[in-house]
């Protein structure tokens, strides 16, 4: 049986859309796929060497569940219904929240972010950096996490095109 | 049943069990088999999935008291 292929784009930025496309393509590594990882836009900000500062925005979400990651169980159940314009002139509310969401992380046993990048780096995962994005947004190449490359639509195309499952997230 | 080696994957989330597990199995011989414990409801179709995509062999998957014991016996 010939080596299946996964070829995903990451295109966000944020806490909570780093995940997918580090654990579909660590779990399909640990699968026997070949597998490369083309991050274009926001997403450029997951090969960043510091990730520590990837935030989740609950403001105009409202599919997040807004629940405390500690005290007692009732406390814990209970789903903080905050209107969007009371996050929105809060200051440091997107912090606050980016805060609670690593202690719920955390609670749950769920990898940190660095952490499945190197186990996706580990599995010959290949991270593809947009040299476009890359100038649109004034980053360098020090910017970045070593082992990765950067290339084009182009460059996506060519591993893209002959992959089983192609996924843009 | 026999093992000769565990992996101890108790409160620990998708995707980091089969990741582990997978890394364990890497370091084993053929025919070796692997013991893992895991909490994660989600383990059980994971495992198999696991299994039936790498040829790995489940031997066994079992429940109790909250946790979740396989054997994975190496390719």
């Amino acid at each position: 049986m010939d080596e299946k292929k996964l070829a995903i784009i990451a295109t966000k930025g944020t806490l909570d859309w780093a995940y997918p496309p580090f654990i579909l393509a660590s779990t399909a590594a640990a699968l026997g796929y070949e597998t490369q990882i083309f991050f274009t836009f926001y997403g450029l900000q997951l090969l960043k060497k510091d990730v520590s500062d990837l935030k989740v925005s609950p403001l105009g979400n409202p599919g997040m569940p807004m629940k405390m990651p500690f005290g007692p169980k009732w406390f814990r159940d209970i789903n903080w219904n905050i209107p969007n314009a009371v996050q929105a002139i809060v200051p440091g509310y997107e912090s606050l929240a980016t805060t609670l969401m690593k202690m719920t992380i955390k609670n749950n046993g769920v990898a940190t972010i660095p952490e499945l990048r190197s186990l996706c780096q580990e599995a010959d995962v290949k991270f593809i950096a947009c040299q476009m994005t890359v100038e649109l947004f004034g980053f360098e190449h020090s910017d970045f996490i070593s082992g990765i490359e950067f290339g084009g639509a182009a460059t996506f195309f060519e591993f893209a095109g002959e992959t089983d499952i192609c996924l843009f997230i | 049943m026999d093992f000769n080696k565990d992996l101890d994957a108790r409160g620990l989330n998708c995707p980091l069990p089969i990741l582990r597990t997978k890394k364990t199995l890497n370091e084993m011989a053929s025919g070796e088999v692997l013991r893992v414990i895991a909490t994660d409801p989600g383990s059980v179709k994971d495992f198999a999935a696991f299994a039936k995509q790498t040829g790995n062999e489940l031997l066994s998957s079992s429940e109790g008291g909250g946790e979740f014991t396989f054997f994975i016996k190496k390719k």
